[in-house]
């Protein structure tokens, strides 16, 4: 039986947290800026179009300015000169904000384990979901993509992301 | 008439094992000058240097070869020079200005230093890099951080001064990429604008670059395969073949006649999807999005196609030196007769909206011109040649898998503008689909791989059943093909213009080093030459339609 200001309005009012209700928007509104360097790029042109359609999980909205995107998709390698732009991509993103990383190379080098890759972006930025994968196939982007919206589900608004403790090799 | 290069330097050039000329560093500029105006070797294929530190028969630590061609593009020649002590040989970029960004990158990998190189510096990796990478003795992992980008002021100055520019106070500068959505991958171009007209422009590159030569020196033959793969991954069994293709040329075999169609017709199909992609970029880039939905669906298509015969969508791996690993799938045939249906509903219908397209024409025709002498001068091949109207496809003029057998026709523009560049790729994807299906009517039966054991891995029955089988598959795997001491090179047609692998081998299973001479990589030398003077909104569609992919522009 419902209770309270549900008990007096009925079916025209559902009562809950502040917290739910702003991640539950959050959730299906994500803007995502993809850094696409390089052949899981082209992989995530399928995710966007009409086969598999990102924009069935709300997440069509691709921007191209880190400053209007709450969520980061790297996608593809990472070399040490590409690392101070990933670096600056991601602090200029306002909090809050949301780190995937797509495929071998963005998570760990992948097979170029050499002079030139930087073997992993966790140690430049923080990350929230790593794909596996060379190059993931789009089933594994929107699988992340799902990831991302649990991780959000569980996180309170009075918890200030910006204050998460991390320092990659490039932080002075 | 003055003397032609035979005749002048009969008694300077000794021929090594591997047919190379051989002169001395001195004589090199001369002698490229010689062959460029005597003997007409128009195109400079490419350069790279050997760093011989482990081969101990050799004169000097460190040589540098050219590789030219001639204007008909039939006979390819190689000059080798060996640099001593002092490191150092003279540039020839006044004569070939596809020079300039191949010597930097020697400068940049081995260290030899090019006198009168108009901007000798790094290329491929960052500025605060220390040291050569592809040295023998530079180990393979190790990675130096950099910390801020290069502001390319170094470049732009002398640039602008060139064009009269005293003072930057009118001017503004802007950054189109590394990280921006037209530049289409991780390329950096870097403009000073007067209003909206670009007056001149520099690019710089490397962002992209994953170790592909170093790697590859670390690697057993077929193990480099994946690797190939990510070069230009909008085609990656082209990539593949041309691989294969030249390491099957050192071993001197032959391939069965099944494997040759194979390829013929999983080439021409990946160059057909290589097309696609690029065309449907572009077309969003102009802001024709529909087409991109258009041109993109029989691509996604064509992956599960692929994923069918190789397992993967993308990056396929499907060669081996020697053949291939699957043979076709029941069903192929019909699978494929969908895939080239729907391409072709896919060019129509994008063909219907902007063939006679008023904003099309207006956006692209007349827009990033280069023209015939420079567009060889500079090193471009495949469609962005084509486009300028010089019929140079090597399908035609080094014929390979029987293609001389084909009925297909050349596509060509006339102006080399942007127009001519999307409408020789449109041409291209019919050309293709022509070639693929008399392949298809022409498909013989047979073995797909080199009935050689010392090359290709036995069939499981084998491997599972007896001691020589598992031996054999033993050996192949741990130890690779061994390839004979050699020197060579070798290219096809690939989706973006001549697509060469220069190997040196050393009669082991694993490369002593590999060059793949990269389209792109002089498409995008000239890129920032053919914007000056145009608007920043045609430099996107310039950039587009040269079809500029990163992994085979770094590697
Ligand atoms: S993970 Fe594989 S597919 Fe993705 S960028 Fe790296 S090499 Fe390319």
């Amino acid at each position: 039986m419902a209770v309270g200001a549900e008990a007096i309005f009925g079916e025209s009012l559902i009562t809950t947290k502040l917290d739910s209700a702003i991640s539950w928007a959050r959730e299906s509104s994500m803007w995502p800026y993809v850094f696409g360097t390089a052949c899981c790029a082209i992989e995530f042109m399928s995710v966007a179009s009409s086969k598999y359609d990102i924009s069935r999980f709300g997440a069509e909205v691709v921007r191209f300015s880190p400053r209007q995107a709450d969520l980061l998709i790297i996608a593809g390698t990472v070399s040490y000169k590409q690392a101070p732009i990933l670096k600056k991509i991601y602090d200029q993103m306002s909090e809050p904000k949301w780190v995937i990383s797509a495929g071998a190379c963005a998570c760990s080098g992948g097979f170029y384990d050499n002079y030139t890759t930087l073997q992993g972006i966790d140690s430049i930025i923080p990350v929230d979901v790593y794909v596996a994968g060379c190059p993931p196939r789009p089933e594994a982007f929107l699988d992340a993509l799902l990831e991302v919206q649990k991780i959000q589900a569980t996180q309170s608004l009075l918890e200030d992301r910006a204050k998460r403790v991390f320092k990659g090799v490039l932080d002075v | 008439m003055s003397k032609s290069f035979k005749e002048q330097f009969k008694t300077s050039y000794t021929m090594d094992a591997y047919g190379a000329f051989v002169l001395d560093k001195t004589l090199i500029f001369k002698a490229l000058q010689t062959l460029l105006e005597e003997d007409n070797y128009t195109f400079l294929v490419d350069i790279t240097a050997i760093d011989y530190l482990h081969v101990k028969t050799q004169p000097e630590r460190f040589a540098v070869v050219y590789l030219l061609r001639d204007q008909n593009f039939q006979n390819l020649i190689t000059i080798k020079t060996y640099i001593d002590s002092s490191l150092a040989t003279q540039s020839v970029t006044p004569l070939f200005k596809s020079a300039n960004w191949a010597e930097r990158e020697i400068w940049d990998q081995y260290g030899i230093h090019f006198k009168n190189h108009p901007n000798l510096k790094r290329i491929l990796n960052h500025k605060e890099f220390v040291g050569h990478p592809l040295r023998k003795d530079y180990p393979i992992t190790q990675g130096q951080l950099c910390h801020q980008s290069d502001t390319l002021m170094d470049e732009m100055t002398p640039r602008l001064k060139s064009k009269g520019y005293t003072s930057h106070e009118d001017l503004m500068f802007l950054n189109l990429g590394p990280a921006h959505p037209a530049s289409h991958g991780t390329i950096r171009t870097f403009v000073a604008l007067d209003g909206e007209n670009i007056t001149s422009a520099v690019s710089e590159i490397g962002y992209l670059h994953r170790g592909f030569e170093k790697s590859c020196e670390n690697h057993t033959y077929n193990q480099i395969i994946p690797y190939t793969d990510r070069l230009n991954y909008c085609s990656a069994i082209l990539n593949n073949i041309a691989y294969a293709h030249a390491v099957e040329g050192i071993l001197g075999v032959d391939l069965p006649e099944r494997a040759k169609f194979i390829r013929v017709i999983i080439g021409e199909l990946s160059r057909i999807i290589d097309h696609l992609v690029c065309l449907a970029a572009i077309l969003v880039d102009m802001g024709a999005l529909s087409n991109y939905w258009y041109l993109y669906n029989p691509r996604e298509k064509v992956y599960d196609l692929l994923s069918k015969l190789t397992g993967a969508r993308l990056t396929n791996s499907y060669m081996r030196i020697g053949g291939m690993s699957y043979d076709l799938y029941d069903g192929f045939e019909h699978d494929l007769k969908v895939c080239l249906k729907e391409i072709q509903q896919g060019v129509s219908d994008t063909l219907k909206l902007i063939e006679h397209n008023r904003i099309f024409h207006d956006r692209t025709q007349n827009v990033g011109i280069i023209s015939k002498e420079d567009a060889i001068n500079r090193g471009l091949s495949g469609p962005n040649l084509r486009a300028c109207g010089v019929p140079y496809d090597l399908r035609v003029t080094a014929p390979y898998y029987h293609y001389e057998t084909f009925d297909f026709d050349i596509a060509l523009g006339s102006v080399g503008d942007v127009y001519d560049r999307m409408m020789v790729r449109f041409e291209e994807i019919k050309q293709s689909t022509r070639i693929i299906k008399q392949a298809m009517q022409r498909l013989p039966e047979g073995a797909i791989c080199v009935q050689d054991h010392a090359i290709s891995l036995p069939p499981k029955k084998e491997v599972y059943s007896n001691i020589e089988g598992l031996m054999n598959q033993f050996k192949l795997i741990y130890e690779g093909v061994k390839v004979p001491a050699s020197e060579y090179y070798r290219a096809i047609e690939g989706g973006n213009g001549e697509l060469g692998f220069f190997i040196v081998s050393d009669g082991s299973g694993t490369p002593y080093k590999i060059k793949v001479r990269p389209p792109c990589f002089y498409a995008m030398a000239a890129y920032p030459r053919i914007i000056e003077g145009s608007m920043i909104a045609d430099a996107v569609l310039t950039l587009g339609s040269l079809n500029i992919i990163a992994g085979e522009l770094d590697r």
